[in-house]
């Protein structure tokens, strides 16, 4: 597949903006502004970032409770976005949410989802409604190691292979389902394999480099356009942070950490940007400096946001 | 009018919506050719074609899973989970996904689906296919609970669940679905949220619901004959509960008897009573009975069944026991 310079720097582009919401994110966490739990991206932006290149306003997403980067990478409205890690009346939920329920569904984002596995059904079955509608749409499951270990996973796979839906499952291994690392949790190294079990394609790429993930996505989604069924792609990735942010991952070896690190799917991307000439050092520092003043203002909307009233308590919870 | 089963009249129900929107569909185990395990969907494979009548495998986390992602997509299924007591397989998609969306999405997104699921003892089939469990699903705000007692509501209750933008559980008693009963029609509609008076009195309110209102309106004959007139209260809809409804005939009878076929503690009928006792005390001339079945599994054994399910004896036994 050609990489055009054009594309890279959009992939790029979408990186530091997850990036800087998640940096963000950690700041006004630790200075008590955002309510509940936060569930950081940091480390695995390529993988949201190389699928969501291949999606429309028409596709489908569902995201997990790390969902920041996927709503940004499938075109989420960082404002609202922020506005809703503070609970506020103009976020994505109206405060009702809170970071592990953002969603768009006119944008296709079928939400992020505070249930471990939970996307993978409701992934499918908006697939069943692509292919019923003939609407030429597919959906992407985001879904992560751990989530592969539910019942949901076998149904999900099991049912839409059988019923060839046009759905991708993304599995975004990022070695750990919360303390516990993965070889303590499943037999195989590859979660990829279990698409045998299926009768389907499964691939396992290097989740910290934007292109391999891109081009897997790029085919796995084809596929499922065409009508030839689900496919799964492993992309294996690191997140820096704990679980949540709090979490001091004490389970983390810190040698394992700093070989991570170097690893950095921004990093990865930068380098590849340099070889091929098609940005140098201040292009990128523009990019990044554009993408954290975007940020800021997002941050200044939710701040300058009404709270919600406590009479919208007892609305949105049945439709008309 | 035309005379039909319960069973006949929910597919009718069904049929007719899959007729009119072309974005209702069936799913479920065995729905297909098959018929589904009581009958309740013979026909609508060969009538629809399996685009639209689609056997699902054994897994009932992606049945109703997936039907949350297909109504979210924008279709209107209609899905079966062959016995109530299977939910326990798919709690976590009828819980935390299909009841919790549109609020935790802030209102923007609707999920108009059906679950329809039998419930209900009476044919020997034990603690794991007997049980009626509607009270699991009041106590989850975002979902709604329809429970049809007669063919005619089991059609306009069907025709009023598939046309709702919520998801629904539409719960069918499995020793109904052979009853035969005067069904309108064409298009019937019976909207959610709306009680029916199985039989007007003045001494007593009986509320029942499902299996239960043919019994409840058995007792109520005994009682006439004994000079008590007895109001049969059927809520068909347990959420939306209609409160004016039930209030009224507290207000003329001034007696209440709740009666359920599922056990009594944490079971609907406290609610009732507890609305009753926090709105209407001063209507009461009497204490508020519930009659359920106890706080046990169903049995197996055709004796322990009977004596494990609520009857007209004991409803009329309660009913006495008010004056």
């Amino acid at each position: 597949m050609e990489i055009t310079k054009e594309k890279l720097l959009d992939f790029y582009n979408t990186m530091v903006t997850i990036r800087s919401f998640e940096e963000k994110a950690v700041e006004l966490f630790a200075a008590g502004f955002l309510p509940g739990f936060v569930h950081l991206y940091l480390g695995e932006e390529a993988v949201a970032t190389g699928v969501c290149a291949n999606l429309t306003d028409k596709d489908f997403i569902t995201s997990t409770h790390r969902g920041h980067g996927h709503m940004i990478a499938k075109g989420g409205k960082i404002d609202l976005m922020m506005a809703e890690l503070f609970g506020k009346a103009t976020g994505y939920c109206k405060g009702k949410g809170g970071s592990m329920h953002i969603a768009d569904v006119g944008l296709g984002i079928l939400g992020a989802n505070g249930i471990v596995g939970a996307g993978q059904p409701i992934a499918t079955g908006a697939a069943f409604a692509c292919k019923y509608k003939q609407t030429g749409a597919v959906v992407v499951c985001f879904f992560g190691d751990g989530a592969s270990n539910r019942g949901t996973f076998h149904e999900s796979l099991n049912m839409a292979s059988i019923f060839k839906l046009p759905v991708v499952f993304v599995c975004e291994n990022n070695m750990y389902g919360i303390s516990n690392n993965q070889k303590d949790h499943m037999n195989i190294g590859d979660i990829s394999d279990r698409a045998a079990a299926y009768g389907i394609p499964g691939v396992t790429v290097d989740g910290n480099d934007v292109i391999a993930v891109h081009e897997a996505a790029s085919e796995a989604i084809k596929r499922a356009r065409n009508g030839d069924g689900p496919s799964i792609i492993e992309c294996k990735t690191w997140r820096h942070r704990g679980h949540f942010e709090g979490d001091p991952s004490v389970y983390k070896d810190p040698r394992e950490q700093e070989s991570w690190l170097k690893k950095d799917p921004i990093l990865n991307l930068e380098k590849r940007l340099g070889e091929l000439k098609f940005a140098s050092a201040s292009d990128l520092d523009q990019i990044k400096a554009a993408a954290r003043e975007k940020i800021d203002s997002a941050v200044e909307f939710a701040k300058k946001s009404p709270e919600p009233s406590p009479d919208d308590l007892l609305t949105d919870i049945y439709a008309s | 009018m035309k005379k039909m089963t319960y069973a006949e009249a929910e597919r009718d129900g069904i049929r007719l919506e899959m007729l009119r929107d072309p974005n209702v569909y069936l799913a479920g185990e065995d729905v297909g050719i098959f018929g589904g395990c009581f009958g309740q969907t013979t026909g609508l494979f060969q009538e629809f074609g399996p685009q639209r009548v689609v056997d699902t495998p054994i897994s009932e986390t992606a049945i109703v899973g997936h039907a949350v992602g297909a109504a979210a997509a924008g279709l209107r299924p209609v899905v079966e989970i062959m016995f109530i007591d299977f939910m326990g397989v798919c709690m976590d998609e009828v819980l935390n996904q299909a009841a919790k969306m549109r609020y935790m999405f802030g209102g923007k997104a609707a999920l108009p689906m059906v679950i329809r699921t039998p419930c209900g003892a009476g044919v020997g089939a034990a603690a794991q296919h007997s049980q009626s469990l509607e009270a699991l699903f009041t106590h989850i705000p975002g979902i709604k609970v329809v429970m049809p007692s007669t063919p005619a509501d089991a059609k306009g209750l069907m025709a009023g669940a598939i046309r709702d933008n919520n998801p629904v559980i539409y719960i069918e008693h499995k020793v109904l679905l052979g009853v035969q009963g005067d069904v309108p029609e064409g298009e019937y509609i019976v909207p959610l949220g709306k009680a029916d008076i199985k039989r007007v009195g003045s001494d007593a309110t009986i509320v029942a619901w499902s299996g239960m209102v043919p019994k409840a309106l058995a007792a109520a004959d005994i009682l006439a004959k004994e000079g008590i007139s007895a109001e049969v209260v059927d809520p068909r809809t347990l959420n939306p509960l209609d409160k004016d409804t039930l209030m009224n005939s507290v207000a003329k009878t001034g007696r209440l008897v709740i009666v359920h076929e599922a056990t009594k503690t944490g079971g609907f009928a406290g609610e009732i009573a507890a609305i009753v006792a926090d709105e209407g005390f001063d209507l009461l001339n009497a204490p508020i009975k519930r009659i359920t079945a106890p706080d046990c599994p169903v049995p197996f054994s055709p004796i322990l069944e009977k004596a494990f399910l609520p009857s007209e004896e004991k409803i009329v036994r309660a009913v006495k026991e008010l004056f």
